[in-house]
């Protein structure tokens, strides 16, 4: 099992405060909770293993850290949703550019659906209805 | 002042508004929906039960009934998935959990290397620090500096044991129950057992009594 490589360990270890909390939220913001459910259900379904998540979120955190991501650990729900993207993309569920239109279409759709009103994906005025 | 309230309204009419990554996660979710792979409600329910069910109360009543139940302790140190599941504690990220005990040799201590696998049905998710990197690098590279970190000190005769979780294996600490507790009920107990006494990273104090 590949592990954190031992120098960037033992700077880690040594020169960085390990960041405190309370017993606060579970989650910060709701897409986080909603990211964290996909993956639970996703599971659940037999999609991927909790062996082959552990794996690839472990890499996408490991590769972020050593290009000068987040010591702290805060950006570890982003990394998630990396993780999650490119388990699919390798399982053959999803591709690069289909994700990157249809979250360019949620983003159209949010900005069109009026206040108050729930954002749904047929709001975006360049869907094909 | 109409100018400002204008203004005001005019902002309030453009805040549906998705950040990139907001947008990414609805992406995704959408297009495993589609497919079949995931039921929105289930979703939902998933939400819910890991933000108001599941949480280190689960693991205070494991840990709680460990004290007060010499036959409850040992099927828990025999296996610690089942003695769980006695108390309706189970599912994913549950599979397999061993519960080390502390003893007056030995503390224990839990962390993932890896990313972040952690005992989800008795202890819910993890706290940040606890999916941080320094945390993952320095409980195993210097253990006792880490609980100097969370004001914890051992006697210098006590030994450390790191457990490093993986997907398949996920452990709970079973603290040392405290002097001053005799005769409290499994309730008043469970109420000392912090989340962090059973990462390993605190102790229960009689004086946290609830």
């Amino acid at each position: 099992m590949s592990r954190p490589d031992a120098a960037l360990a033992e700077a880690l270890a040594a020169g960085t405060p390990i960041p405190r909390d309370a017993e606060g939220p579970v989650f910060a913001e709701p897409w986080q909770a909603q990211a964290f459910a996909l993956v639970v259900a996703l599971q659940n379904r037999g999609v991927f293993s909790a062996d082959e998540w552990a794996q690839a979120l472990g890499g996408e955190i490991r590769e972020a850290l050593a290009n000068g991501g987040c010591r702290d650990g805060s950006d570890y729900y982003e990394r998630w949703c990396e993780a999650l993207e490119h388990l699919l993309i390798e399982k053959g569920l999803a591709s690069h550019d289909g994700v990157d239109a249809r979250a360019a279409a949620w983003e159209r759709a949010a900005e069109a659906t009026p206040h108050g009103k729930p954002i749904l994906l047929e709001n975006d005025p360049l869907a094909q209805h | 002042m109409s100018g400002h309230d204008h203004h005001h309204h005019h902002d309030h009419e453009h805040d549906n508004h998705f950040t990139p990554i907001e947008a990414r996660v609805k992406a995704l979710e959408s297009l495993m929906v589609e497919k079949g792979y995931v039921d929105p409600s289930a979703l939902d329910a998933i939400i819910d039960t890991y933000e108001t069910k599941i949480g280190p109360r689960n693991g205070a009543r494991v840990v709680a009934k460990a004290w007060s139940d010499p036959a409850y302790a040992a099927r828990l140190k025999a296996d610690g998935t089942a003695a769980v599941a006695e108390l309706g504690y189970g599912g994913r990220g549950g599979e397999h959990i061993v519960a080390c005990f502390n003893t007056p040799e030995e503390h224990n201590l839990i962390v993932c290397t890896l990313c972040s696998c952690y005992p989800w049905p008795v202890l819910g998710l993890p706290p940040v620090w606890y999916k941080s990197p320094p945390y993952r690098s320095k409980a195993v590279i210097d253990p006792r500096g880490t609980l100097a970190d969370f004001g914890v000190t051992l006697p210098e005769g006590q030994r450390i044991r790191v457990w490093d979780s993986t997907a398949e294996t996920r452990f709970i600490v079973v603290p040392m129950r405290p002097a001053g507790t005799e005769g409290w009920s499994e309730d008043e107990l469970a109420s000392i057992v912090s989340r962090d006494s059973m990462i390993g990273v605190g102790l229960p104090s009689p004086e946290d009594r609830s």
